[in-house]
């Protein structure tokens, strides 16, 4: 036994040191020289101030944006220092109430749909920060936006266009819409 | 087409052999020592290593000796995790401030990084230092699956040494699979993943100016900084408006890299492989769930070229591969579905379940993931288990509870199948009156209480664990989701502890002394139990002599084995864990959909 403590340590230390120091420093160098951008979180400026990253979600209720997906992180949605979902259950009431409050916001937002309520609209994701919606769920905002901003309805549907990501080399995942990015434009083509 | 379930399932399978062929013949030319000896200077810097460490590089050592290697390995390992948690407040590398993480947590968090399990008692983003994510948990990420790659390796050599009194060099083997495998493979994938958008830094959490500020409600503070009550005991809450949101850095793809190679699944965040800066991308995902499996498949064929006949290794991976399509194929359907109750809410059901899901995966690309992340030992999650279907949740639970040995942990898997294959020609010898032996190793007794040990006490834990924890003031408290899905939550956290996955029902919170203690012995015991019950058997398979093929060897390598291996996995499972279902899922499931 006391022949096997002294190399369980220093191969434990050895190994520490390589995978635990060198290894991410090395990571680190040659994400900084080969991908500085992603690397950094793929952050979005606008006019020098730091707005957002592509790839994290925001919170937007007012009615001269896109909605994002409800986000189930505390205190405030899309908590970025603390991601999470709702871990609720598919048959817990709580969740049944978060839904059926969903449901009635976006029914009074959206009076001129009469169709169900795109999913992506009234369920919390898995990280609270997701970044996307799916077109239906864009195109589902599409007219009332365009009534609070003053922008022709044909616009705005060909902006969404203009953001729908088809599913990653045509074969993985499916198709979606950025909302951050597209609100971004939005606020580009009318502040 | 492309989102077709079946399209994706069949293109998955197939990049995974295509990779899985060539890794599993590099493989068995590094970890069984050929290339070092192959390769004069290799073999100096192999033996410089072993005297640097105090070690005797043709040490051959017995198998008491080689599991005694190991656990004193691992100890270290934990009482590093633990003492790097409990000192980051003090420690460089820590621009957010961490302080002490608290010693139950620390206790679970270092048992859980140490046995592969990557359980998650706490959240990545708001406990740790950048320090302890590198120096502890990234290492342990390694090195605990070096550890089971050397347990198989040692096994493996029991099945083909004649009369040998030894199983190797745990210390060569350590190494050779932390420097050969695992560290190359780690450093191209963090790369690509970087590549898709992984964050890798070390600035400080970066404040953002929201596009539109919000309002939202919080708990009001006095100026101790408690949180408020009222007269009745109802929090005084507060409206607040800001236009800040705080982003989350880190060191992540170097993590995020080993995380999944080496199936250990410990999140960088919370929201583990469902955090746009862990899995940022529908082909980031793809990667993330081939490279799960990779290193698992890629040891059938190892096993299959080290033991000289490579259909032994493909029989193994196919019974694999048939319980992972047929799970795969259950989890698909229930989610595909839409939750019924939402549905009547006025909500469009045709998109299926996607509470707790991410718009870039969808349903097919989250559920494959959660078939494969459970089958294999891995723990990361893309999507919220909590929030799946009842059936949706049922099927990655009873993976884990099969014992982990779909594909399973890398090593893990392998040896954890090859103690079933044992339990298999154990069957097959009592139905046809023989003794049954394997790989031309007769398996007795011996072999026989050992297999019996390995398989019996993570059900032990499991549902004992359960019992525990259901039956206790101090269990019950933490569950979160009312009534049968309450028990599922439990059920599942033992499951997971026990046979070291990692992923959760989420809902249930654990961050608390009672079942930090009680998962964290529960992970221990499920993780180092079988390992010396395997080195056990490996050490005693390694002192017969090999027996030649005659007419009434029973081929291991057919359909017919591979029918009976599926056969003793599914029934053993079946067995110990329906009734326990049958009070979780079952009931929510016949509750949702039964009228």
């Amino acid at each position: 036994m006391k022949t096997l403590i002294r190399p369980a340590l220093t191969l434990f230390l050895l190994l520490s040191v390589l995978t635990g120091l060198v290894y991410p420093a090395a990571v680190t160098g040659l994400a900084r020289l080969f991908f500085p951008e992603q690397a950094a979180g793929s952050l979005i400026h606008r006019g020098g101030e730091l707005v957002g990253s592509e790839l994290i979600g925001q919170s937007f209720s007012g009615p001269r944006y896109f909605w994002s997906r409800p986000s189930a992180t505390a205190p405030m949605p899309y908590n970025a220092g603390a991601s999470g979902g709702s871990n609720l259950g598919p048959t817990n009431p709580a969740l049944l109430d978060a839904v059926k409050a969903r449901v009635a916001t976006v029914r009074a937002a959206h009076p001129a749909q009469t169709g169900p309520v795109p999913v992506e609209l009234a369920t919390a994701s898995a990280s609270g920060l997701d970044p996307d919606i799916s077109p239906a769920a864009a195109y589902y905002q599409v007219e009332r936006v365009a009534q609070a901003r003053g922008l022709p309805v044909a616009a705005l549907r060909t902006l969404v266009a203009q953001h729908t990501e088809g599913p990653q080399w045509g074969m993985f995942g499916q198709a979606r819409v950025n909302v951050l990015k597209l609100n971004l434009a939005l606020d580009q083509q009318r502040p | 087409m492309n989102a077709s379930p079946f399209w994706q399932l069949g293109l998955y399978l197939a990049v995974l052999l295509a990779l899985a062929w060539p890794l599993g013949r590099y493989l068995a030319h590094v970890l069984d020592g050929r290339l070092s000896s192959r390769y004069a200077w290799l073999g100096r810097f192999e033996r410089g290593v072993c005297r640097l460490i105090g070690s005797d590089p043709n040490e051959d050592m017995p198998w008491w000796r080689y599991a005694t290697a190991i656990l004193l390995f691992n100890i270290a390992g934990v009482i590093a995790v633990y003492a790097v948690q409990r000192l980051q407040g003090g420690l460089p590398l820590n621009p957010s401030g961490m302080t002490a993480v608290e010693a139950g947590s620390a206790f679970n968090t270092a048992v859980s990084f140490v046995t592969n399990t990557n359980w998650q008692g706490y959240a990545g983003e708001t406990t740790m230092s950048y320090l302890t994510q590198m120096l502890v948990l990234t290492v342990q990420n390694f090195l605990s699956a070096a550890t089971a790659l050397a347990v198989v390796i040692a096994l493996i050599r029991g099945f083909v040494r004649r009369s040998a009194a030894g199983l190797g060099n745990a210390w060569l083997d350590l190494g050779r699979a932390t420097g050969y495998v695992l560290l190359p493979l780690s450093l191209l994938f963090a790369l690509f993943l970087v590549g898709q958008g992984v964050i890798q830094n070390f600035s400080a959490y970066r404040d953002v100016k929201l596009v539109e500020p919000i309002t939202y409600q919080q708990q009001k503070t006095d100026a101790r900084g408690q949180p408020l009550v009222d007269a009745a005991g109802k929090p005084v809450m507060e409206t607040v408006k800001t236009d800040k949101q705080t982003l989350a850095m880190g060191p992540v793809a170097s993590q995020e890299a080993i995380k999944m190679l080496g199936v250990n699944g410990g999140g960088f965040f919370n929201a583990n492989s469902a955090h746009p800066f862990e899995n940022p991308t529908p082909l980031s995902n793809f990667a993330q769930m081939l490279s799960i499996f990779l290193i698992p498949a890629a040891l059938c064929f190892m096993f299959g070229r080290l033991v000289g006949d490579l259909r032994q290794g493909v029989a193994l991976l196919a019974a694999m591969t048939l319980i992972f399509i047929a799970m795969f194929a259950v989890v698909q359907w229930s989610e595909m579905h839409a939750n019924p109750l939402l549905t009547q809410l006025g909500v469009d059901g045709s998109a299926g379940n996607m509470e707790g899901k991410e718009t870039r995966f969808g349903i097919v690309a989250s559920t494959l993931f959660a078939t494969i992340t459970t089958a294999a030992s891995c723990g990361a999650v893309n999507a919220m288990h909590d929030s799946l279907l009842p059936l949706g949740g049922l099927v990655p639970m009873w993976l884990m509870q099969l014992g982990e040995v779909v594909f399973g942990g890398v090593g893990s898997g392998l040896y954890g199948m090859l103690v079933f294959a044992m339990l298999a020609v154990f069957l097959a010898g009592l139905m046809i009156g023989r003794t049954p032996e394997y790989l031309g190793k007769k398996i007795e007794a011996y072999e026989m209480k050992m297999v019996s040990i390995a398989i019996l006490i993570t059900p032990l834990l499991v549902l004992g664990g359960t019992a525990v924890a259901v039956l206790s003031k101090a269990g019950l408290a933490g569950v979160f989701n009312p009534a049968a899905h309450g028990f599922s939550e439990v059920l599942y956290a033992f499951s997971s502890a026990a046979n070291n996955n990692g992923s959760a029902f989420a809902g249930l919170s654990v961050n608390t002394p009672f079942y930090n203690i009680l998962l964290g012995l529960a992970m221990w015991l499920g993780r180092f139990v079988p390992i010396v019950a395997v080195l056990a058997i490996a050490g005693n398979l390694a002192r017969k002599p090999r027996l030649a093929v005659s007419a009434g060897t029973m081929p291991t390598h057919g359909p017919l084995f591979v029918v009976l291996l599926v056969g003793a996995v599914i029934i053993v499972g079946a067995l110990t864990y329906i009734p326990a279902l049958a009070l979780g899922p079952v009931v929510e499931q016949l509750q949702l959909f039964g009228h």
